[in-house]
């Protein structure tokens, strides 16, 4: 039976998911504003999308996103998974759980120490900065945040079935993939979106790694808004809002849909 | 059914024979998890086309024998022998040994053929092959109706039948069974358990099952080990085990048994003398080296106590009286429980041969326990 709502409980909860939400949709409605002015409402208008499409730096910085975003998220993926798959089955050796711990710490790590620490790492490898130096550094901290989302399903993830195929005669990588990898699937997926709709958002982190062209869409904006905000920065800005919501709405159902559930492939 | 069985069997006995080579062997195995001795130095053999059971209670170690044997754990000490080759360094996918798990492990996001068709795959063989010897196996177990359900379809016989397929798909030449029965209700394990029996007549293969269920290791093995806290403490047939017991650890495992404590008081070849802490004295077929003033056991199952209110013949040895302090009525049987003047309780039980029987034993009354010097053992530990 669901508790009826008293006064006070709809009071903090309008009031809390206006504070969080009414911002956001603010920016939404005035990226369909006809006027110049960001504060006034001139009339409903799609133009500032259309100009967004000739705004070349835009478009740019917008493709320079997702292409990290892309390659960072794949390969955080790849490298989280084989990290969490480390840390939940290779037993207890030395030190697990420190490891374990330092997974987790990118987590709450300030993201201002993280840009800086790579930056530093960078220079002193004396490696070029741009498009790599930042997908790299996406990856480093998104990585984390898969290995924890798949760690969390490996944990519940029934042993004796690699084993049974093993016994079967497959060898360990083929028993990975085919038996596996199916069943953990939906938390790989859910991981490999965090991570995309991580390096898509992320400005600290990616002011301090980048280099000559490759800015990505958050620092342009950034540096945009600071020239003042137009209406075309909100319509990017809604874009990348329904973004990142797609992203974290996917995960989310993703995580929890059941691996290739039966039920739903049979009926 | 059984008795058909049995004397096909009858010949069957390699580990009697001293120029017969073990199958597989465990040569001085120890297992250790950390401080803990899961498995003590143990030595096993086990032969070709053998239907080996190793039994005992929860936490004895026969998982963490079966998973030596299949690779899923190394032992820290010993060898273990495959038609002697040491298996030490092969890992579990080379070796020509399957297993069943207890839990079933099937794929659950393969169909049942495709749980079935894992194993050969890996292999590499043809399609068509394939296809073929699923398709043989599935009928085997009957279940070739539900080759294309998922595992979360099926009923529990049914998924137990559909490992049992994949396990055996392969062809291995051992077949390793982990409690395969347990989830099962007992009508569908009876059944089971002979199509288990038949299986393994009709593909050949060696079978080594765990189980800790003692009528089932009856009923199916050739042999059986008995396993207490990491060691085998008797390894022998069903019958041996059931009438020949080592020790009071085994004879009290395996069935009802009635264990007096003794001093030994004579040796002569034929018999050994024996004088009950209990107050009555033993005369038992000498099978076994005691010396006179040891301190001894004596165990005697309750078929072979005879029950009546006459005292016997030879009152004086292999008898003891007693009053009736509890009557269980099986229909074919009836088990007496008697008290002796020691207090110790005694169980006998006598098959009802007749519907009517005069003077019925009941409760109370004086009765006469009697056995033969045949009837009982002699047990040193
Ligand atoms: N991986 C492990 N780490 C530590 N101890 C273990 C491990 N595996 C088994 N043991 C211990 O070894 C002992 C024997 O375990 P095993 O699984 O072989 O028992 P079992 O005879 O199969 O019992 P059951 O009938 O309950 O299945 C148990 O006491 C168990 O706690
Ligand atoms: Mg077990």
């Amino acid at each position: 039976m669901m508790r009826r709502f008293t006064a006070f409980n709809l009071v903090s909860i309008v009031l809390g998911f206006a504070f969080l939400y009414l911002p956001i949709v603010l920016l939404v409605i005035y990226s369909f504003n006809a006027s110049r002015l960001v504060t006034v409402w001139g009339g409903f208008s799609t133009k500032w999308y259309a100009s967004l499409l000739e705004n070349e730096a835009i478009l740019d910085a917008a493709w320079v996103t997702l292409r990290v975003g892309l390659v960072s998220a794949t390969i955080a993926t790849v490298l989280g998974t084989m990290g969490a798959v480390a840390l939940v089955r290779r037993g207890r050796f030395f030190g697990r759980t420190l490891f374990t711990g330092m997974i987790m710490a990118p987590l709450v790590m300030p993201e201002v120490i993280t840009g800086l620490s790579l930056l530093l790492l960078f220079v002193a490898v004396d490696f070029d900065r741009g498009f790599w130096t930042v997908t790299i550094a996406h990856i480093s901290f998104s990585m984390c945040f898969v290995a924890v989302v798949v760690q969390s399903r490996l944990v519940t993830f029934d042993r004796s079935l690699e084993e049974a195929a093993l016994d079967l005669g497959a060898t360990p990588l083929r028993a990975f993939v085919q038996v596996t990898l199916p069943n953990i699937f939906p938390a790989v997926a859910a991981g490999w979106m965090l991570a995309f709709t991580l390096s898509l958002d992320d400005l600290v982190i990616a002011s301090f790694t980048t280099g000559p062209g490759a800015t990505t869409l958050p620092m342009k904006i950034y540096s945009q808004v600071r020239l003042g905000v137009t209406p075309e920065i909100n319509a990017v800005c809604t874009i990348l809002v329904a973004l990142v919501t797609l992203g974290v709405l996917t995960a989310t159902i993703a995580t929890k849909a059941r691996a290739f559930s039966p039920q739903a492939e049979a009926r | 059914m059984k008795a058909a069985l049995g004397a096909v069997r009858r010949s069957f006995q390699p580990w009697a024979d001293p120029a017969a080579k073990p199958f597989i062997t465990f040569r001085g195995v120890t297992k250790r998890f950390g401080q803990f001795v899961a498995v003590d130095n143990q030595t096993l053999e086990i032969f070709e086309r053998e239907f080996h059971a190793l039994l005992g209670p929860s936490g004895c170690g026969k998982t963490t024998l079966l998973r030596m044997l299949a690779g899923f754990e190394t032992p820290s000490e010993g060898d273990i022998l495959l038609e002697d080759k040491p298996l030490a360094g092969v890992p579990p996918h080379r070796r020509p040994v399957n297993m069943m798990f207890q839990s079933y492990a099937l794929f659950p996001h393969m169909s049942v053929e495709a749980n079935v068709a894992f194993g050969l795959k890996q292999d590499k063989l043809p399609k068509s092959e394939i296809g073929d010897r699923v398709a043989d196996v599935l009928k085997l177990v009957k279940m070739e109706a539900f080759a294309r359900r998922k595992p979360d379809q099926l009923s529990g016989g049914q998924r137990q039948r559909v490992a049992l397929a994949r396990a055996i798909a392969k062809r291995p030449k051992v077949l390793l069974l982990d409690e395969p029965l347990g989830a099962l209700d007992k009508k569908l394990r009876e059944e089971t358990q002979f199509e288990l029996i038949n299986l393994q007549e009709t593909l050949g293969l060696t079978f080594v099952i765990v189980t800790h269920d003692q009528e089932e290791a009856m009923t199916m093995a050739d042999r059986i080990s008995v396993m207490d806290h990491g060691r085998i403490v008797q390894v022998a047939s069903p019958a041996e085990i059931y009438e020949r017991p080592k020790s009071r650890y085994v004879a009290d495992f395996i069935g009802s048994v009635n264990i007096f404590e003794a001093e030994v008081d004579n040796v002569t070849p034929e018999r050994i003398h024996l004088a009950t802490t209990d107050g009555f004295d033993v005369a038992c077929d000498a099978d076994i080296a005691a010396a006179k003033g040891q301190t001894v056991w004596f165990a005697v199952r309750p078929e072979k106590v005879r029950i009546s209110h006459a005292a016997p013949a030879d009152a004086g040895i292999n008898a003891v009286a007693g009053e009736v302090w509890d009557i269980a009525y099986f229909g074919d049987m009836t088990l007496f429980n008697v008290r002796l003047d020691s207090g110790r309780i005694v169980r006998a039980s006598a098959m009802n041969a007749a519907r009517i029987v005069e003077q019925p034993i009941t409760w109370e009354d004086r009765v006469w326990l009697s056995w033969s010097a045949d009837a009982g053992v002699v047990l040193l530990d």
